[in-house]
């Protein structure tokens, strides 16, 4: 198990070593660049000069790259180019916001596509049945800012039900530790502060969980299908289990490994930034910084955002290959 | 149990010469919306007393699967049609609620299936699943139970029972996974044991050992033991009472040794000629039966089996006889469904042997 752990990091060194370079080589075939940005359409040639040589923009790509890479493995990814803070502390203060906003997504996700998935392979061919296979069509086919477009103007904008944008109300006065704004609630015992960082989860929450929702019900329910013709679950009726038994032990169990590495891959999708939901909501995570670097040719945060997403995938990747040996006796790593 | 063992505990029913299972005109219909339906099991009528074993015999698709299904309940609910009575000690389960033949799955009948891989749960332990049975039934803690289980496996022949109740399904040998289900269909003695192809997925020697250890443990505690097969090499080593099945129906039923001395029916006859035996010269050809099961047309029409059949006349055709084939007594203890039965033994390696009269 340890040498599995071990090796599967070690494997992170090329991946990381490789994007790197494609993403230093990527960032710097964008047209225009970190001076056009920040000085504006009008900046004169000799003004671009002199900020290309305060942020060492002036050098050859290689020699870049090499300071680029001596700084990273100090965990030092440079300097944000729009806001000026230190990626690194950047980074602190934005994950926290996506990890909150992926798990409320993903709970969502979970909580309903499971037992969804399930009820409607139980009843085959019924109108909750058929009513769920188009739902999760629409759900992954509908466009994820369309959505979120669509429940902010309805549930904040005309009914008022739910906030609209940002992490927290910034009337509440908040107390933050650890920049997750429901944690720090609890923490501080500021329990309306959580409770209001809830209620802001809710919409941008629900607009990310949609497409994770729609393919957790559709794999559920083929899976469950697969496995209550399987002779073993013949066996358990068999021995004149009791139903609950029977669905708990021999069929859920059995049905819910392909959903696992599912919601595996998916909880990695949501976690690399919802850049689009994060958007339309304004919420202050991972996605909507990296949208407001690319706008600015950030290189600096572009750079140091993805990889350290790169090593979240991977790690988020190996837990589920471990949870996966867990469940699946038949695949357990030694 | 008041410390009796399970198996070796006198039946319950000791003097009791009433039949365990008594099916009766049983009969099994699969329809499909906007498909004509398949009758896949058309009047079935046997009974087997305590400490019986009989033999269903049959190609694939003869019905002796769904039969047995049927009795224990387990077809699927919807898109089948289930007529007849089933009878287990007297107790109608023809119609009985999913209740009630929960309480007696698994308690006083039980079933040993054909793949032990893939019918034992491949993510669950051993353990798990024997003793899941003694906690439903015999209402035991787990402590009990485990204890139970261990004992349990050991009187199958799994050797260190303790160690194999706590690993999976893939860490065992194709012969121990059966061995694995013959101890939970076990568990709580039941009066019906019902076997259905138990050795087809394994190899020979596997085979006769797990046939052995079935023989072992129904001999003597008066269970009644239903085998389903299509190797006549088991209904010689192990039923005392075969009934032939074709195309739904039973077509012949004799004691072992009259069926194998002197066969009737001639499937009967080709299935026995058709067994590969080592006493003929090499290169001998095998005698199949001509055509596939496939070829079976409506028992309304006439016999099943006349369009495969060396003996076959026209009067086997309802439309010639007026009546389609009856199943009647043939002599003491035999039934037979034909009209131009064979009277001389088929040998093999020599074609179907002809009818009476030709």
């Amino acid at each position: 198990m340890l040498r599995f752990i071990v090796r599967r990091l070690l494997q992170l060194i090329p991946i990381l070593l490789g994007l790197s370079v494609l993403l230093f080589a990527w960032l710097r075939a964008l047209p225009g660049g970190p001076a056009q940005a920040a000085l504006g359409e009008r900046a004169t040639p000799e003004d671009i000069a002199r900020y290309n040589e305060t942020f060492g923009l002036d050098q050859p790509v290689l020699v870049q790259y090499g300071k680029f890479l001596g700084r990273a493995l100090q965990l030092d990814f440079g300097t944000s180019s729009r806001t000026g803070q230190a990626v690194t502390t950047e980074f602190l203060e934005r994950f926290p916001g996506t990890l909150e906003l992926t798990i409320f997504a993903m709970v969502f996700a979970i909580g309903i596509g499971i037992p969804l998935g399930y009820l409607a392979a139980r009843r085959h061919g019924s109108w909750i049945d058929s009513s769920s296979v188009i739902g999760s069509l629409l759900g992954v086919a509908i466009p994820v800012f369309f959505l979120a477009y669509l429940l902010r103007l309805l549930f904040a904008v005309q009914l008022g039900w739910l906030p609209g944008s940002g992490r927290q109300d910034v009337r509440i006065d908040a107390t933050h530790i650890t920049n997750f704004f429901v944690l720090d609630g609890l923490m501080t015992r500021e329990f309306d502060a959580a409770w209001d960082a809830v209620l802001h989860l809710v919409l941008p929450g629900i607009a990310l969980g949609t497409i994770p929702l729609a393919i957790i019900v559709r794999i559920t329910r083929a899976s469950v299908l697969d496995v209550v013709n399987e002779d073993y679950v013949r066996t358990a009726n068999a021995k004149g289990l009791a139903t609950a038994t029977v669905r708990r032990r021999h069929i859920i169990r059995n049905a819910l490994l392909p959903v696992s590495t599912t919601i595996g891959l998916q909880t990695g999708l949501l976690l690399s930034g919802a850049v689009l939901t994060e958007t339309v909501f304004a919420f202050g995570g991972v996605g909507s910084a990296l949208r407001d670097a690319i706008a600015n040719r950030d290189y600096a945060l572009l750079q140091g955002f993805i990889l350290i997403l790169a090593v979240v995938y991977v790690l988020v990747n190996l837990l589920v290959d471990i949870s996966y040996g867990l469940l699946d006796p038949r695949v357990r790593v030694r | 149990m008041n410390g009796s063992t399970a198996f070796s505990a006198a039946p319950r029913h000791a003097a009791s010469t009433t039949p365990v299972l008594e099916v009766e005109d049983l009969s099994v219909r699969f329809t499909r919306r906007g498909e004509a339906g398949t009758q896949a099991v058309d009047g079935v009528s046997f009974s087997v007393a305590p400490g019986e074993t009989i033999g269903l015999v049959g190609e694939s698709g003869c019905g002796k699967s769904v039969t047995s299904l049927a009795v224990m309940g387990l077809l699927p609910k919807r898109g089948v049609q289930v007529a007849g009575s089933v009878r287990l000690d007297g107790q109608e389960l023809l119609g009985a609620g999913d209740r009630a033949l929960r309480k007696l799955r698994g308690a006083d009948m039980a079933m040993v299936f054909q793949d032990p891989l893939s019918s034992l749960n491949p993510t669950v332990t051993i353990g798990v699943q024997v003793t899941e049975v003694l906690k439903e039934h015999r209402g035991m803690s787990g402590k009990e139970a485990t204890e139970e289980a261990a004992d349990l496996l050991d009187r199958v022949g799994i050797p260190d029972p303790r160690r194999r109740l706590g690993e999976y399904p893939h860490q065992l040998s194709g012969g121990m996974r059966q061995r694995a289900l013959i101890a939970m269909a076990l568990a709580c003695s039941p009066r019906l044991l019902i076997a259905d192809e138990p050795t087809t997925a394994l190899d020979v020697t596997i085979q006769a050992q797990i046939l052995e250890l079935l023989r072992e443990l129904v001999q003597g505690s008066g269970t009644a033991l239903v085998m389903i097969t299509h190797d006549l090499g088991v209904v010689a080593g192990l039923c005392d009472r075969v009934h032939v099945m074709y195309a739904g129906r039973i077509i012949e039923t004799a004691d072992r040794g009259d069926l194998f001395a002197r066969p009737r029916h001639p499937y009967t006859g080709g299935l026995l000629a058709s067994v590969p035996r080592l006493d003929t010269t090499r290169g001998t050809p095998l005698t199949p039966i001509r055509g596939s099961a496939r070829d079976a047309i409506p028992w309304a029409q006439g016999c099943a089996f006349a369009p495969r059949c060396d003996s076959g006349r026209d009067d086997c055709l309802t439309e010639v006889a007026g009546s389609t084939v009856p199943l009647e007594s043939d002599g003491a203890g035999r039934e037979l469904r034909c009209r131009h039965p064979l009277t001389v033994p088929p040998v093999a390696g020599s074609p179907t042997t002809p009818g009476a009269d030709r």
